[in-house]
């Protein structure tokens, strides 16, 4: 069985502190060029290789990760 | 193949920030451990089901605001007086789940006296201890955890055993002591220690309501901002360094 998932963050809420990016085990997470109102770089996501596992949410600090998942 | 926008639908949700915690954007550096630790906390209340029965009591320290982020009841402590509170307020109200949530600079440093004698008398409360190694408030001084040889900015040269003592681990200290129940050390670094810790804290409220006495969870934690590292590099750092000093795991459980 496999899994096919996606993340939402919400970029206003996240710091860039990229501790999801070293949790990520499929580095599908990186941050972005742009920055938000707080003037951080957040996070987004780089390519369609998730698989909604939620390491990234579990250790973000600032729970700004949803996670979705389903099976494929 | 579901696309991205077939998948986000509401019903295919694993994850998502715990009701409990409000919309306030904490004023945490980013990357900091008690972000963390405050979420995991709210997701247990929230599992649990006990937002009207829980009282937390804050310390002074960079979780002096955490009443700001977690939606239960909450009072204020001066600084190392949590324990203090939480006896009073879990003896007058036996029915309800009491914790505190307090640093190295509170509990180990001036609240050392408070936290020693509530775990003697084996209150029946929750303790969540972070340990950092350093005041992260007040601008990255000495704590009496912090490691020998580590640069702060009291100890500019690093912590030196003649001049400065020896780091103080008071985890060990307090599983002496017959009154407590379950004491363990943990980290939230990764997703598996993050679900480990979260194990402990839920254990931890179980337990104060068995009176069997207290549960201490220390949590050894980064600060990335006192320790002039990216959290990503603090992570690691405390990897290297810290848990050679604090090894993570159970040090005593009663019910085992």
């Amino acid at each position: 069985m496999a899994f096919k998932g996606t993340i939402e963050i919400d970029r206003q809420r996240c710091k860039g502190c990229s501790v999801c990016i070293a949790n990520c085990p499929m580095e599908c997470i990186r941050l972005s060029k742009a920055v938000n109102s707080k003037g951080y770089r957040y996070a987004e996501l780089a390519n369609d290789a998730c698989i909604g596992c939620a390491s990234c949410a579990t250790v973000c600090p600032d729970s700004v990760i949803t996670v979705y998942r389903v099976k494929i | 193949m579901d696309s991205v926008t077939d998948i986000r639908k509401p019903e295919n949700i694993v994850y998502r920030k715990p009701a409990l915690l409000t919309d306030n954007i904490m004023h945490y550096c980013p990357g900091c451990s008690h972000g963390t630790v405050h979420k995991i906390i709210a997701e247990v209340i929230e599992e649990m089901g006990i937002q009207d029965r829980t009282i937390g009591i804050s310390p002074v320290g960079c979780s002096v605001f955490a009443y700001n982020y977690i939606d239960i009841d909450w009072q204020e402590a001066a600084h190392g007086r949590a324990p203090a509170l939480a006896t009073a307020a879990k003896r007058l109200n036996p029915d309800k789940y009491v914790f505190t949530y307090q640093g190295d600079g509170d509990l180990a440093s001036i609240g050392t006296a408070e936290i020693i004698h509530a775990c003697s008398r084996g209150e029946n409360i929750v303790v969540v201890f972070i340990n950092n190694g350093i005041y992260g408030m007040t601008g990255g001084q000495m704590a009496p955890t912090t490691l020998l040889g580590m640069k702060t900015s009291t100890t500019p040269y690093g912590r030196d055993a003649k001049l400065n003592g020896f780091p103080l681990k008071i985890t060990e200290m307090l599983a002496a002591l017959d009154g407590t129940a379950f004491i363990t050390r943990q980290a939230v670094h990764t997703a598996a220690a993050v679900r480990k810790t979260k194990n402990a804290i839920r254990k931890g409220f179980e337990y104060s309501m068995k009176d069997i006495g207290l549960s201490f969870i220390e949590v050894v934690s980064t600060c990335n901002s006192g320790w002039k590292l990216s959290p990503v590099e603090a992570n690691k750092w405390m990897t290297e360094h810290m848990f050679e000093k604090y090894p993570l795991g159970d040090i005593k459980d009663v019910l085992k």
